[in-house]
């Protein structure tokens, strides 16, 4: 798709500029963005016993297909893995069934519409990143598949020495949420381009093309979460992070047997070393 | 595989047979039971066994990997991603990949760090040294290649950044930058002949070790002292003794794997890289994997033309100069001394080094520019400076403690005076 005589063009324009100076220079751009840090917000799947709240995303998901999911594609995410929220199966195959996707072709050679099933990934709000970018002033939106684990304030020393030991992995969800929330009306001196918004925690300029897509009870929540922008960030970053990290519980529990195992083993065989060495000591 | 005299009797009677046709157990029993290792090596030197363990890990998980990967700018990240939500446990086959070679490179440091340490290079180890420089250079790049294979932003313009360092090489430097690139850019081709040369590369390791192997095993280790062995009480046999100490250390070193491929399998990566590349967008900031962060600095700190030599083509002799400079440390060092136990001042400015490479470390990881230009190229002079300066010219001028006379001495001494393991041998 990106391949061909213009992608080259540019690389090769792209190489010529870069030689080993332009990564500097674009790197001092970096520098100064997100104007400011995103906020640690308390996560169920945070720490070494986290877990997904699965009421917590099943509202994630619903503000995503309500309000996101207008713009942002989630190609990587199949409706069966709905089933980790914990969806039945009937209520996954009757989820799938609400959109269409693009099947064929027939026996007569041609495309066809067809209600999707729970094999079948979530469809692209547009064809193309052309078309995207055509109705976004520009910007592509976006895929949201893995968009936890693709953005990531830089944490500074020595904080992410800390990171280590406090095991901080949500710097995607709170990122997604400190913008969702963040976004202010007065700009602070900064320049806000026609058609952008100012948001001071956007990690890479002063504004995004995207407007500020949630407002107070815009989603219906049945199970009496209050109807929040702050809810919905939250909500939303939570799903967000379950769509890059499906297997994050999997990850987490075994490895707990695992350190147990590890832990175990190692005393053992500090004992065993004891021994055999204590004749020579 | 090693040179002293075989011990080996083989007790029943298909033993005997093997060893008059092909003496693979007399080999294994010489080198791995019998082997005599001296009895004063402390945790330092199990990180070869560690090493050899995470080159295992490696393979086995990286076969693995490649049943379920396809190099294919088109279905590249999607395959990796594949993995990641699909294949049975490929969460974990790929953490693990992707995070062992980070622990792979901890624990090569540690390695390297320790025969700086002790003057494990010094004759007659500079074949075994060199070998082990060797292997280092193969490591730094199936890293690099296997970096380039998920195909996210950073794999891609990491590859571009890298690979136009060679077009600095004066006359052939374009050419051999199409060769590796297999166009004028980073494409298709140069994804499958990475991938190649990643699946390749691993077993020139595997070669390489079993030489480094070889020359150890005909050597015998160094120990902290620095002293030859002399006698018999300054060995213990390889096992159960070295065993026993090795398998414990792998065991510590695997939990401390363990913890980052469970609990923070991204720490040590770059979000970057889970955005599928894309030729027409330059992320804000390239930088290489952390553990290439120290040569990165140097090459970005040579920001002046020497003489004839710009400062790109500077910059990159800089960051080759800075791996080449290992190759000949045996014939740098003057010291008649291995150890640095007994060098006071070797010692100060082998620590003053370690400091300066975390350093070099973290300037690589932020922008060349300001304040960090003038310390990157600070820390850069003290790197080469080390190498050329302080190991040629503290030999001659530095007065080193008494030596005991023998390891066993030295053990005998420590025991005495009641010292904590770690100051052991200071005589």
């Amino acid at each position: 798709m990106r391949k061909g005589i213009f992608a080259m063009k540019s690389i090769l324009n792209g190489l010529a500029a870069l030689g080993l100076g332009l990564a500097a220079v674009t790197a001092a751009n970096a520098a100064e963005y997100p104007i400011k840090k995103p906020v640690e917000q308390d996560w169920s799947f945070a720490g070494p016993f986290g877990t997904y709240d699965k009421g917590q995303l099943q509202r994630g998901f619903k503000v995503y297909r309500e309000v996101c999911a207008a713009c942002h594609s989630m190609n990587l995410v199949a409706f069966r893995n709905l089933e980790d929220l914990g969806y039945s199966e009937a209520q996954v195959r009757a989820i799938a069934a609400e959109y269409e996707v693009e099947d064929g072709p027939d026996d007569s050679g041609d495309m066809f519409m067809r209600a999707a099933k729970p094999s079948d990934r979530f469809p692209a709000p547009f064809a193309n990143p052309q078309q995207a970018a055509a109705s976004n002033n520009g910007a592509v939106p976006p895929d949201f598949s893995l968009i936890a684990k693709a953005r990531a304030v830089e944490r500074g020393f020595p904080t992410f020495v800390f990171d280590i030991f406090t095991q901080y992995a949500e710097a995607g969800p709170d990122y997604i949420h400190a913008l969702l929330t963040g976004y202010e009306e007065d700009s602070h001196g900064h320049e806000v381009p026609e058609g952008t918004y100012y948001n001071p925690y956007f990690i890479s300029s002063a504004s995004l093309a995207m407007a500020p897509p949630l407002s107070e009870g815009m989603v219906t929540y049945d199970d009496g979460a209050p109807e929040t922008v702050d809810q919905y960030a939250r909500d939303v970053a939570a799903f967000l992070m379950w769509a890059a990290e499906p297997h994050l519980e999997a990850r987490k529990s075994t490895g707990f047997v695992v350190m147990v195992f590890l832990l175990l083993f190692g005393g053992l065989m500090y004992l065993t070393k004891r021994k055999i060495w204590a004749d020579v000591h | 595989m090693s040179a002293g005299h075989s011990t080996y009797t083989p007790k029943s009677g298909l033993g005997r047979w093997m060893d008059a046709r092909l003496p693979l157990p007399r080999l294994v029993y010489d080198s791995f039971v019998a082997y005599p290792v001296p009895r004063n090596l402390n945790y330092a030197y199990t990180f070869g066994g560690i090493l050899t363990l995470m080159l295992v890990a490696q393979i086995v998980t990286g076969i693995v990997l490649a049943m379920h990967y396809a190099a294919n700018t088109e279905v590249a990240f999607n395959s990796v991603e594949k993995i990641m939500r699909d294949v049975n446990s490929g969460w974990l086959i790929r953490y693990l990949h992707s995070n062992g070679a980070s622990m792979f490179f901890i624990a090569v440091y540690v390695h390297i760090f320790r025969g700086l340490y002790y003057g494990s290079y010094k004759a007659p180890r500079e074949l075994l040294w060199i070998l082990g420089c060797i292997i280092y250079l193969l490591m730094m790049a199936t890293a690099f290649m296997g970096y380039v294979l998920p195909w996210g932003q950073m794999s891609f313009w990491g590859a571009t950044v890298i690979t136009g360092f060679f077009t600095a090489i004066p006359v052939v430097g374009d050419w051999i930058q199409q060769l590796l690139l297999g166009g004028f850019a980073v494409d298709n081709p140069t994804l499958n002949r990475f991938f190649s040369l990643h699946y390749l590369l691993p077993f020139m390791i595997a070669g390489v070790v079993v030489l480094h192997v070889w020359a150890l095993h005909v050597t015998g280790q160094t120990n902290p002292t620095g002293i030859e062995v002399k006698q018999k009480t300054d060995t213990v046999a390889f096992t159960p003794y070295a065993t026993v100490k090795d398998a414990f250390a792998m065991v510590v070193f695997l939990a401390l794997f363990a913890y980052f491929v469970f609990y923070i399998p991204n720490f040590l990566g770059h979000p970057d890289n889970y955005i599928e590349a894309d030729a027409l967008k330059t992320p804000a900031h390239i930088v290489p994997e952390w553990y290439f962060l120290p040569f990165y600095a140097i090459l970005r700190a040579i920001t002046f033309n020497i003489g004839p030599i710009d400062s790109k083509l500077g910059g990159v002799l800089a960051m080759f100069g800075a791996i080449a400079v290992l190759f000949v440390v045996p014939w740098l060092d003057t010291s008649k001394v291995r150890s640095a136990v007994y060098r006071p001042w070797y010692k100060l400015f082998f620590w003053l080094f370690v400091i300066n490479a975390i350093f070099l470390g973290w300037l690589g990881s932020r922008p060349a520019e300001g304040v960090y230009v003038a310390m990157a190229q600070g820390a850069t002079l003290y790197y080469f400076a080390f190498f050329i300066v302080i190991m040629p010219v503290l030999g001659l001028v530095e007065t080193p403690r008494r030596l005991p006379n023998s390891i066993t001495e030295a053990v005998l001494e420590k025991k005495s005076a009641g010292v904590p393991a770690t100051e052991q041998a200071k005589g």
